[in-house]
């Protein structure tokens, strides 16, 4: 199958020669330990949306990955590890099946960007039973929760840990009087729901709350559209925004009848990851990526990055390679990952999600972390975002 | 006539105070100042501009020139003391965060946190003489007091680097807990100690065999164990105690050096990072990031005797007498 390649980096070649120069002197010098980690990408169809000023990237996630792949590496050639990444792009109408069953016959680490029906195919695979599959690009609640996979960890946030630091800030800015506008994409209504859960969770209500079925061009009228549109909601604090697929929301800003603040999916996003974060050593990661894939780092990028340093961490301080000694480190207490967001990050042990701060931000600048001071939880603040122990309906790994 | 000679003395008095009051110096990370606090007065004196993000700090052994880490200007400067004046800026390899001086005086070994790399510069001939491959984002530098051993750790590889200066090569290296920030030897090289801001310890080595002999926990009382996360750490007279800052837990722990527990915290400014004591280690100066501010600890006592309002984000300290 000729989309199954091989991604050799220059620095590969480096590394074979730093290891040899240092093999007869270093004290530390493990047998060597060699980890393939696939990256599987499943194209998925885009829909069309009413302005193209941000193209997803070609390399979405998958620059992500990269990034972390040399992290592991620079780290493993101390150690006598090395990692090799294997890339499979499936494009629409491929077999998606078939690509994740190739990859499966030479590494059982799968680092997966696919929808959610493709990941939960992939994870029943009989080939996928002995096998580690990271989601690193759904945010759907069912992958937790009753549909989780016990062969499956999540670095991506839920809709719910982004909709939950969202209602964390509307609590703790007492912006209580609130409205919505959702569009018709499956996602958008994922995400809406995922909010009212949340407002509800943190003792919120929505006031009002409206579809957006405009087929017009918003580029030329949204001065005139949108602020008959937002008229009827009255007075409000807040206007959320749920847009995932970013096809109306952009046109909406300082387009509204009432002069209030917009957030979720447009204005004030909540976000894994976002270009505007430097705290926590995070310019590094940042100027690493940037120097690497020439353009910033996303939420996404973030997920697969974090995806193949787990991999990274958990062999670095295993000095092991099979899936079974990697998966139970990687769910103990033992395994934390620095992941430039000020605290460390460990896997939920109930549904293998990776438990992570939540940025709120804006454009240009980060606006908040959450959890929020003051958002307490009985044993891990972090816990206060997205699905606890007791809301999880998944069983499969405990 | 009294009233001349009392005014008299008054100068003589304050001329004095400020010939002799030795100095901290202080790098704000986002100001590209340096602020100077006279150990006297405990008040900011003067303040010099830098290039861009300034952060590690340290004196020539004479005190004749003080190198500056300029990060965002991918240098090492070297300013006059006296006058705040910038003399040259050596060649430092990129993103240089923190360094230490070799004590032949000359060498600096220097942190290149963005290129995973160490750079070896010769201070006389400003020169790099070596590079040296380390983990990513290299951060914490100590070298060992009989110059034999240099350490660099590095932040997402979380080891600690050890290399042979003579050789400028690595002979040692060692996993510690997430995050490596600082390294310090202690009791005459025969300890080194490396503090993890993630892994919230310090990992205690045995110098001559590199294996670990320690490690540091902490707990502070109503903070989550997540934001308590060492970072620089200090040690006072005969390496007894070391004082060790913990970041966005705004507090300061005392650690007993022989039996590595924790006897004190102390509270102190937002997200303190870095310290240096006075001459006599009396007193401690700690950088609090996120206020901007330097808290002075009374060393015997263990109390936070001041806040002093210096430039955005302070993040190195370093000694300065002043009555050589």
């Amino acid at each position: 199958m000729d989309t199954l390649l091989r991604m050799t980096f220059l620095s590969f070649l480096r590394l074979i020669a730093l290891t040899g120069l240092m093999s007869g002197s270093a004290t530390v010098l493990w047998a060597e330990t060699r980890l393939v980690v696939g990256y599987l990408q499943v194209e998925q169809p885009l829909p069309p949306t009413l302005s193209n000023l941000d193209p997803v990237p070609v390399d979405n996630g998958l620059a992500g990955a990269s990034t972390g792949l040399k992290d592991n590496q620079t780290t493993g050639k101390f150690l006598g590890q090395s990692y090799e990444l294997l890339i499979a792009q499936v494009m629409i109408g491929d077999d998606a099946l078939e690509a994740a069953r190739e990859m499966l016959a030479v590494t059982p680490y799968l680092v997966v960007d696919a929808s959610a029906d493709d990941l939960r195919a992939i994870a029943d695979l009989p080939e996928a039973a002995e096998a580690l599959v990271f989601n690193t690009s759904v945010g759907d609640l069912s992958l937790r929760d009753d549909e989780c996979r016990a062969n499956m960890l999540h670095t991506i946030t839920s809709d719910m840990m982004r909709t939950d630091a969202l209602a964390q800030l509307l609590v703790k800015k007492r912006w209580d009087d609130l409205v919505m506008i959702t569009g018709s994409h499956p996602a958008d209504k994922s995400y809406a729901e995922a909010m009212r859960r949340s407002l509800n969770k943190f003792g919120l209500a929505l006031q009002g709350e409206k579809e957006w079925l405009f087929d017009a061009d918003m580029r030329r009228n949204a001065a005139q559209e949108v602020p008959l549109f937002t008229q009827d909601f009255g007075d409000y604090d807040a206007l959320i925004l749920a847009d995932e697929v970013h096809d109306f929301g952009r046109y909406v800003l300082y387009n509204t009848w009432q002069a209030r603040p917009v957030v979720g999916s447009e204005g004030l996003r909540a976000l894994g990851w976002s270009a505007v974060i430097e705290q926590w050593g995070a310019a590094q990661l940042q100027s690493r990526f940037e120097e690497q894939s020439g353009r910033k780092m996303n939420a996404q990028d973030y997920a697969a990055w974090a995806a193949v340093r787990t991999l990274g961490e958990a062999v670095t301080r295993t000095n092991a390679d099979d899936v079974n000694t990697l998966r139970s480190y990687i769910l103990s207490d033992e395994f934390e990952l620095a992941g430039f967001k000020g605290r460390p990050l460990t896997y939920r042990p109930w549904n293998g999600q990776l438990r992570q701060p939540v940025a709120l931000a804006h454009p240009r600048a980060l606006v908040a972390q959450a959890p929020l001071e003051g958002f307490l939880h009985q044993t891990n603040e972090l816990d206060s975002l997205g699905l606890d122990r007791p809301e999880s309906n998944c069983e499969v790994f405990e | 006539m009294i009233r001349f000679a009392t005014a008299t003395s008054i100068a003589a008095t304050l001329v004095t105070s400020v010939a002799y009051a030795d100095e901290i110096w202080v790098t704000n990370e986002k100001d590209d100042t340096i602020s100077v606090i006279s150990t006297e007065t405990l008040e900011v004196i003067k303040t010099y501009d830098t290039g861009e993000r300034p952060r590690g700090i340290i004196f020539s052994k004479d005190y004749s020139r003080v190198y500056i880490c300029a990060s965002d200007s991918n240098a090492v400067q070297v300013m006059d003391p006296e006058t705040g004046k910038i003399l040259n800026e050596l060649p430092s390899g990129d993103d240089p965060e923190q360094f230490v001086l070799h004590p032949n005086d000359r060498h600096l070994y220097i942190a290149n946190e963005d290129d995973a790399i160490t750079t070896v510069v010769d201070t006389e001939s400003r020169k790099v003489i070596a590079q040296i491959d380390v983990g990513v984002e290299p951060e914490g530098m100590a070298v060992s007091p009989d110059g034999k051993i240099a350490i660099t750790t590095s932040e997402t590889t979380n080891m600690a680097h050890w290399i042979d200066t003579e050789t400028q090569e690595l002979f040692a290296n060692t996993l510690v807990d997430s995050r490596p920030r600082h390294a310090e030897f202690v009791k005459d090289g025969a300890e080194m100690w490396v503090s993890s801001e993630i892994g919230g310890t310090i990992t205690v080595f045995d110098s001559a065999s590199q294996s670990e002999q320690a490690k540091i926990e902490f707990e502070v009382q109503g903070v989550h164990p997540d934001r308590v996360q060492p970072v620089g750490f200090e040690f006072t007279a005969g390496d007894t105690h070391a004082f060790v800052a913990l970041g966005p837990s705004n507090h300061v722990a005392v650690v007993n050096a022989e039996t590595y527990e924790v006897e004190d915290y102390i509270l102190v400014g937002r997200r303190v990072w870095h310290m240096a004591f006075n001459a006599d280690r009396s007193l401690l100066f700690t950088t609090n990031g996120v206020s901007g501010d330097v808290t002075v600890i009374d060393v015997a006592s263990r109390k936070a005797l001041k806040s002093i309002k210096v430039g955005r984000f302070p993040w190195g300290a370093a000694f300065r007498p002043t009555n050589s």
